[in-house]
């Protein structure tokens, strides 16, 4: 019992399990970005990954649609509190593209092409858990969610998921991001709630 | 992109941050959009641009949370927030319509360290709102007012219709650093030089926005998205440019 907002009931949520403590659903699609939506042309577009020790490999355009696609549905959650489910992506696996790569790293770092920056554990964009994706829904990603391509990490919070992504840089430490060195939480866990730095 | 300002998290904040916050007024600003000024016992300050998380708790037990913007510069332990509402929404109509005067709900932050004006940067501002997206650029507004400088600052302010202006009569009296733009999308005022429309670039080059300025452009989406490839295109820097977006 609470004596808190006396009168408000709510509404019954038909998603109970996949909604994080905190969250609620979404039908829509929101947009959050610290800057205006760069337009980035595909025929001028390279994916790099960057092993750390000097070592590159890059895609472009045709290449990176070249590889193994995957179709995940993801439920997404994104820090100001809104989730959506069963979103329907088209990608390409980050296991492919760090098949291979000899590496000590324990980190990426996620760069864009406006300059945002993510940092996250290796394992949390190997085994299966993330992508590099370039349609939602059926259509080509549109630039204000990310387009031509964004990182899916689904299991993180959304940030995690930078827009407009140009590759990732593996690093042995682990270096914050853009919102991470600016108060939100350094791994970003969804289910345990992990928004800012006090959590 | 330049390094954002972290989220100050002085003070001991209880329960995993959330601090009892008694409402003290609600002031209608448009048919939709409320003002809510709550006291929040403890409550850190904060920096202009910032916004905050609202909870609402339900007999059952039921909690949801929403973000709020913060319309006012830091005042004590008093806390101001814009709130529109949303028809059909589940958290903004209670709290535009139904919170009692004097009750309580639970209140955390601040929170966000990139769409915040400090005072350090004190070169000339563009403030370009898009409805209730004007309600953290009037706290900047505020804030700025409060500093001593020359420095010009631009309010361009797009609604559907004149009886959706926020802040009417306070735009109005403008103090002479300021001046404030007003767009019509819809429904332009009777006599009104320009037709109702979204904005232009034509719009943009009429402002006295000189180069350098440091951008805040706030609103739905779509208002967001179209104003800052205007001022992309109007030659103002990529990273000049600063954007929150509402749903």
């Amino acid at each position: 019992m609470t004596d808190f907002s006396p009168g408000f009931r709510g509404r019954t949520h038909a998603f109970e399990g996949r909604l994080p403590p905190g969250q609620y659903p979404t039908e829509s699609f929101p947009v959050l970005s610290a800057g205006p939506t760069p337009h980035l042309a595909t025929d001028r577009w390279t994916f790099t990954v960057t092993d750390g020790t000097g070592g590159s490999r890059s895609w472009n355009w045709d290449e990176m649609m070249a590889l193994p696609q995957e179709h995940p549905t993801v439920d997404i959650h994104c820090v100001t509190r809104w989730s959506k489910f069963d979103t329907r992506w088209q990608g390409v696996s980050l296991d492919v593209l760090l098949d291979g790569v000899d590496t000590t790293a324990g980190f990426v770092v996620a760069e864009s092409y406006d300059g945002y920056t993510t940092n996250l554990p290796l394992a949390d964009v190997t085994g299966g858990k993330a992508w590099v994706a370039h349609s939602f829904d059926g259509f080509a990603l549109s630039p204000e969610h990310g387009g031509p391509a964004r990182l899916l990490v689904p299991h993180l919070y959304f940030w995690k998921s930078a827009k407009w992504v140009k590759g990732v840089r593996l690093t042995v430490r682990n270096e914050p991001g853009f919102w991470e060195a600016a108060g939100y939480h350094d791994y970003g866990d969804p289910w345990r709630e992990q928004r800012t730095w006090s959590d | 992109m330049a390094t954002p300002a972290p989220i100050t998290t002085a003070g001991p904040a209880p329960s995993g941050g959330w601090r009892p916050a008694r409402l003290e007024q609600r002031e209608s600003r448009t048919t939709t959009g409320r003002t809510l000024r709550f006291s929040v016992p403890g409550w850190p300050g904060h920096l202009p641009g910032q916004h905050v998380d609202v909870r609402l708790t339900a007999d059952d037990g039921y909690q949801a949370v929403r973000s709020y913007s913060l319309a006012a510069p830091a005042d004590g332990d008093t806390v101001e927030l814009g709130v529109q509402a949303t028809t059909g929404g589940e958290v903004s109509p209670y709290l535009a319509e139904e919170l009692p005067v004097g009750a309580r709900v639970e209140m955390k932050g601040p929170l966000g360290g990139w769409f915040v004006w400090d005072g350090t940067f004190d070169g000339p501002l563009l403030l370009a709102a898009g409805g209730s997206g004007v309600v953290p650029l009037m706290a900047i507004l505020r804030a700025r007012r409060r500093v001593r400088s020359d420095a010009p600052c631009t309010l361009l302010y797009s609604v559907r219709t004149p009886d959706d202006v926020w802040y009417a009569d306070e735009l109005a009296a403008a103090p002479p650093f300021l001046s404030v733009r007003i767009l019509h999308t819809r429904q332009a005022p009777p006599g009104s030089a320009r037709t109702a429309g979204r904005i232009t670039s034509a719009d943009l080059d009429a402002l006295p926005a000189p180069p350098g300025s440091r951008c805040y452009v706030c609103g739905p989406t779509g208002f967001v998205e179209h104003t800052s490839d205007l001022l992309l295109a109007a030659g103002h820097p990529a990273d000049l440019i600063r954007t929150e977006r509402y749903g």
